[in-house]
Formats: C-alpha cells, structure tokens, sequence
C-alpha cells in the first residue's frame, strides 16, 4: 500500500499543528493557541516533538518588547504529511 | 486510530480555519449596499437634478461646493460601511465562537485593503486632474481587484462581488454618462445581493 501511516500525526494535536502549516507559511505560538483551544503546556510539548523530528523548525524573534514564536514546516515535515495523506487516502479507497 | 475519512475532515478543516477569515458578516454587505444607493441617489440628486442637461456629469461638477458636498456624502459612506462591517463581524465571530484577530483576518485586510487604499489614492489623483468622470469607474475597479485578491482568505462569494465590480467598472470606464448608475449598481446593489446570499448561507 502508497503512503505511510505516521506515528507523529497520531496525535490531533500534532495533525492539527500539521495541518495548518501545511497552508500556511509560518503561524506563532499564541495564534496555535487560539485556533487549537489547548493549554501551554499541552501544546509547547506537541511542538517540542515535531520539532525533535525535523518536521517544523522554530524562528524566535522579538515584536516591540514582546517575545514572538514562529513555527513553520520543514521539507522533511511536508514530505511526512503527503506521506500520512496518501496513506489515509489508500485506506479509504481500499475500504470502499 | 480514528476513522480516516475523520481525520481527512479534521485535516481540511484547520487548513480552512487557519487560513480563511470566517467571521465576514453578511449583514454589513446589505448594509453597506444600503448606505451607497443611499449616497448616490443624493449625488445623483445634486448633479443631475432638476434637468438632464449635464448628462454627462462632469461639468456640473465643476464647482466646488459641489465637490466638496460630493466628497463627503463619499467619506461618511465609506465610514459607515467600514464601521458596520467591523462592529458585526466582530459580533458573528464572537457568536460562532472564532477569532476575530488571527493571521487569517489580517491577511484578509491586507489583501482587500492594499488595492482598496490605492484606489483610493488614485481617485484623488483624479480629483486633483479634475477627472471626474473616471471616479466611478476607478472605485469600482480598484475595489473589484481587492475583492478578488482577497477572496483566497476569507468566503468564496466575495470573488464573484469582486468580478461583477469590476466589469461594472469597465463599463463605466467607457461610458461615462453610466458612471453614477453603474457605481449604485456596483456598490449598492451588487452589495446588497451578495450580502443577502451570505447572510442567509452563513451567518444564521
């Protein structure tokens, strides 16, 4: 079967993370934050993980006084996520 | 695992919520569309009335009282579109439980406002020209273009507004007796018709 199933994105809030930067060409923590509706926490660790894998890389950077965290996805990231779409893709196919 | 039909969905989603200002509100289009047919028919009333003699337009426009009247009928429209689009966008977003300030929202603005702004600028460059008659259509295209680049980044409707302005803008370009009539139908009308298709899809 095309495509691999991803241990990474097993996780919604990891497919979700995913998911947008996917469409978008960078997204900051706090925006993350609000669109996913989860706790620091929570989502610094998600972020922690696919940033371990080299799927999203980190640019920090300051606005006025106010620190500013920008995630976006690496090639290897994209790549994962094609990967992780033709996999469910196949599987709906299959299953018809 | 989750289902992945599920999962797909969840997927296309974010991406949607992420990169798509949801939150524009129908009702501000209806409205808007009111406050322009409510503008133009006071200009036409000033320009046009009580004869058709200045059929065309712009010699009648010629003094400046006028223009002065004109351009402020323009700016209190513009205001009243603008803060009524806020204002209710800002309540269905808070009603439907979205962001209001996101990335998606500003790259909407940015989209629809860079032309609009040059457009503007334009228009007084026009002005300055003593140009009249090219307003309109200038308006028309300028804000038709905005439309149409900012349709990626927020409800699909608003591309199709953005063509219909623009082609009334092209009309009015070469026939500039039509340009007060093509700019009512434009901004009030068209305004009014999307409006209402928005609200009655989305917003209730």
């Amino acid at each position: 079967m095309k495509g691999t199933y991803d241990k990474a994105f097993e996780n919604v809030v990891r497919l979700r993370v995913m998911s947008i930067l996917m469409v978008n060409e960078e997204y900051d923590f706090n925006s993350f934050k609000e669109v996913l509706e989860v706790t620091d926490g929570n989502l610094a660790s998600h972020l922690k993980n696919l940033e371990k894998q080299e799927y999203i890389s980190v640019n920090k950077s300051f606005v006025g006084r106010k620190p500013m965290t920008n995630y976006s996805a690496t090639e290897n990231g994209r790549k994962a996520f094609q990967n992780h779409l033709e996999f469910l893709e196949n599987l709906i196919k299959e299953n018809r | 695992m989750k289902k992945p039909e599920q999962e797909l969905a969840e997927i296309r989603s974010m991406m949607e919520r992420s990169t798509r200002f949801l939150s524009l509100s129908g009702l501000a289009g209806i409205l808007a569309g009111i406050y322009a047919l409510a503008g133009a028919s006071l200009a036409w009333y000033w320009i046009y009335f009580p004869s058709s003699e200045y059929a065309s337009g712009t010699e009648s426009i010629s003094t400046a009282d006028l223009r002065i009247n004109l351009l402020v009928v323009a700016l209190v429209v513009l205001g009243l579109a603008v803060g009524s689009a806020y204002f209710l966008s800002q309540n269905k977003s808070q009603r439907k439980s979205q962001q209001f300030r996101s990335p998606a929202s500003k790259r909407f603005l940015l989209a629809l406002f860079i032309p609009v702004i040059a457009g503007g600028l334009f228009s007084f460059a026009l002005i300055h020209q003593s140009a009249y008659q090219m307003i309109a259509p200038a308006t028309l295209i300028f804000y038709g273009l905005g439309l149409i680049n900012a349709s990626h980044f927020t409800l699909g409707e608003i591309k199709n507004l953005g063509i219909g302005q623009l082609i009334l803008g092209i009309i009015a370009a070469f026939f500039p007796e039509f340009g007060l009539i093509c700019w009512a139908l434009g901004f009030g009308v068209l305004h009014v018709i999307y409006g209402s298709l928005m609200y009655f899809k989305y917003d209730r």
